[in-house]
């Protein structure tokens, strides 16, 4: 990237941002640190989502609108990494569990390779049918004993497998686990971006996005039903963290005593220290990830990409394997936003299904890859930091336009209470109202590629 | 007798309720691939689109009642249904004007139109939210059964019960009094000739004169009533809501896509299968097996295939079974 002013200028000002609302009360800003942390590690977090998608979208030109399912997926690695093995779930039914969807794995490649292999006829049809129809019975016969036996164990409480903390009762001393979950993240969102890219890449680009919104809507179905895999609807909650606890932070004499000479109160010093941890962990890895996307955007392997991307016949008379490389770069894009679902279940310290809308996980992120300028890594990460802020504050905002539109009215005139509740829904409103503007009038983004 | 109840109790559970959301969807789907067809994209402002349209029927209904005025034993919204296209097609053609239409002057490339439409998705949300709010709306009055399940088993003397509801009625009634209009108006129509025109060949279709702003406005129009008359059948049948509305997009373009994109016809049958499919595979068919079999073959589980809640992954598989293996869809749509 070439240091241009209007670039500099650019992150000066969205840094800005982050700042005013850490130290100044005015306008709509809140003039907490705390706020301005939290807000910075969601960011954070979205930067790198936003990353991932534009990989997708910008390098290769694939248009994935299931990104919520892969940073589900992520979220899901954590706690199937991080929290601790519940005692007697593998003897009461978890090996069974595993045994049936073996036996469903075994059935759909019986079937695709009886598919391939047999010549084609009505016998063919109707023997792959038949073959699909057995292995379902079998599959749910012995899955669902195995899930009865599972889902028995202590209900209120676990009433799942758990992860693979060996801790037991100490697992919370393992914090740094929910750090090794993340690339294991990455691995499980890879693992269905290839189960979605073998079927749905090769045609064309309207059914991908189908494809990958029906994926993850059927994803978060999962989880949400699926109760010895995550709880379901349960949630599932107090994931160990890799930076220390604020009540021990505040027990610590050490730690008070800095913060005394800080000039901060024990309690605001502590949720400053976690928050300040987490917020160095997200930029190391985002740092990792955008030095990657760099090198891999100016290798040789990124101009064959967007050559591809500008070209498809062209780069195919060249003998560029086109579908293998859509195939490629997919699940790369999918494996980073796992990454970023992972660190976003840490940061919340709990998994919570119900709370993947897709409006939030992906949709958004394309305002940011959009906003920020597609094909540029750089300006995917300024978007993901620029709409994260925007996402945020839009709620003061609104709340601040409807003060000043209703300044004139009495304190219940219908007007005012009007305005005040749809404060509340105008954050939908702006994204639209930002994505529009910006593809209108500024197509290639804030910071467009080269 | 038992075979009888059988019949029954399948239609109550799956044919009745099977063929409500079959109408609802087709008529969906019918929006979703006429854009296809003229405009050359997949809107995914249609959800929404739907959300808005019942959401504006929804205020006039409850206008219309505080005035005192009902529809007798039908609901109230179907009087109000024709305000609500109304106010759904200014809409639809000022967002046209505003935003399409610059990008349909550049040729854009269709994806980018597709990424538009979530823009507009995402400001049709924000204006429903902020026109009706979040909340569930039932907004059905009037009769609520055709025949309740009481009155059936007293007619017949089976001991499974048949309810139809008076929403289910009027769903499928009006559906296809839609669909006969739409193609009358397809295939009969100076203007529904330039639209199909307009379709197959938009080189030719120039070349003989067709006004293309005419054919897209027409079109916007047509999709904008049956969205609204889509989303007021299925908030009649179930409720309101503007989060499920965007969450029908997925088995309306299900529809569409396994009817074949751009083919009216296939929309209709797509929306039939993927609502048939998705019904029946959620069923629990116990209550059915029970009258079938033998006493001593009687099912003991619930034999119900996946649970509800997978009703979005029916819908998914059978697109991904259909592009696999025709790409253009059950009825040929366009493949390109």
């Amino acid at each position: 990237m070439t240091i241009s002013l209007r670039n500099v200028l650019l992150v000066v000002g969205v840094a800005a941002l982050y700042i005013l609302e850490g130290s100044t009360t005015f306008w709509i800003f809140s003039g907490s640190w705390d706020s301005a942390l939290k807000m910075l590690n969601f960011a954070l977090i979205g930067a790198i989502m936003s990353l991932g998608v534009n990989l997708q979208w910008g390098f290769a030109g694939l248009f994935n609108i299931g990104i919520m399912g892969f940073v589900a997926l992520g979220g899901l690695a954590t706690v199937l990494v991080a929290m601790p093995t519940t005692p007697g779930a593998w003897s009461a039914g978890g090996w069974q569990i595993m045994a049936g969807l073996a036996m469903g794995a075994v059935t759909i490649v019986g079937a695709v390779k009886m598919y391939a292999y047999l010549p084609k006829g009505r016998l063919r049809n109707l023997m792959t049918f038949a073959l699909i129809a057995v292995g379902f019975f079998a599959f749910r016969a012995v899955f669902d004993g195995g899930v009865a036996g599972v889902e028995a164990i202590d209900p209120a409480a676990t009433g799942y497998l758990g992860g693979l903390n060996w801790g037991g009762e100490n697992y919370k001393d393992f914090g740094w686990l929910t750090v090794v979950a993340w690339p294991i993240g990455g691995v499980l969102a890879a693992g269905a971006a290839w189960i979605i890219g073998k079927t749905a890449l090769g045609l064309r680009s309207d059914y991908l996005a189908i494809a990958t919104l029906g994926i993850a809507e059927i994803i978060i179905a999962v989880m949400k039903n699926e109760d010895w895999l995550s709880r379901g609807v349960k949630n599932v909650n107090g994931l160990p963290r890799p930076v220390p606890y604020e009540i021990d932070l505040q027990n610590d004499l050490g730690f008070v005593e800095r913060a005394a000479s800080w000039g901060l109160d024990p309690t605001a010093a502590s949720t400053l220290y976690t928050k300040m941890g987490y917020a160095i962990l997200f930029t190391v890895f985002l740092v990792a990830l955008l030095w990657l996307a760099q090198r891999a955007l100016n290798s040789p392997w990124g101009r064959m990409m967007r050559a591809i991307r500008d070209n498809e016949v062209a780069a195919e008379a060249m003998g560029k394997n086109v579908t293998a490389r859509h195939l490629q770069i997919f699940i790369l894009g999918s494996a980073i936003c796992g990454i970023a679902g992972a660190m976003m279940t840490t940061l919340d310290s709990q998994l919570t299904p119900t709370a993947y809308q897709p409006l939030r996980f992906t949709f958004l992120i394309w305002v940011m890859v959009i906003v920020g300028g597609s094909g540029n890594n750089f300006g995917a990460v300024l978007g993901g930091f620029l709409i994260w802020w925007l996402w945020v504050m839009v709620e003061p905002l609104g709340l601040w336009i409807a003060e000043v539109t209703t300044a004139g009215f009495e304190v219940d005139h219908w007007f005012r209470i009007r305005m005040e509740d749809a404060a509340a829904h105008f954050r939908l409103f702006t994204m639209g109202l930002v994505l529009l503007l910006v593809l209108r009038f500024s197509p290639r983004g804030l910071m467009p590629e080269k | 007798m038992d075979f009888l109840n059988a019949i029954v109790a399948f239609s109550n559970y799956v044919l009745v309720p099977g063929a409500a959301y079959g109408a609802q969807l087709a008529l969906g789907a019918l929006g979703v691939t006429l854009i296809y067809g003229i405009l050359r994209f997949s809107n995914f402002a249609h959800g929404d689109t739907m959300a808005f349209g019942t959401a504006m029927t929804i205020i006039i209904t409850n206008g219309l009642l505080a005035l005192g005025i009902t529809f007798g034993p039908l609901p109230t919204a179907l009087l109000a249904l024709p305000f609500g296209i109304a106010a759904t097609c200014l809409l639809v053609l000022f967002t046209d004007k505003l935003v399409y239409k610059f990008y349909r002057k550049q040729k854009a490339a269709p994806v980018i139109l597709v990424i538009v439409s979530m823009g507009v998705m995402f400001i049709m949300n924000g204006v429903v939210r902020f026109v009706i709010g979040v909340r569930d709306i039932r907004f059905t009055d009037g009769e609520r059964f055709i025949i309740s399940a009481r009155t059936f088993k007293e007619m017949t003397g089976l001991k499974e019960g048949l309810a139809i509801k008076t929403t289910q009625g009027i769903t499928v009634v009006v559906a296809i009094f839609v669909v006969v209009v739409l193609f009358w108006f397809l295939n009969k129509t100076r203007t529904g000739k330039s639209m199909r025109a307009f379709s197959d060949n938009e080189d030719l279709a120039l070349l003989s004169g067709i006004n293309p702003e005419k054919v897209v406005m027409v079109t916007w129009m047509i999709v904008a009533a049956l969205a609204t008359t889509a989303g007021v059948l299925y908030g009649l049948d179930k409720s309101f809501k503007a989060f499920t509305y965007f969450q029908l997009l997925l088995p309306i373009f299900a529809s569409a896509i396994v009817g074949g994109l751009g083919n009216p016809l296939g929309a209709i049958a797509g929306g039939f299968v993927i609502a048939f499919s998705e019904v029946t595979i959620t069923y629990a068919f116990k209550k059915v097996l029970v009258y079938l079999m033998p006493d001593s073959l009687e099912p003991t589980g619930l034999v119900q295939l996946l649970s509800t809640d997978y009703k979005f992954a029916v819908s998914f598989t059978i697109l991904i079974i259909v592009l696999l293996f025709k790409p253009t869809g059950l009825f040929k749509g366009k493949s390109v």
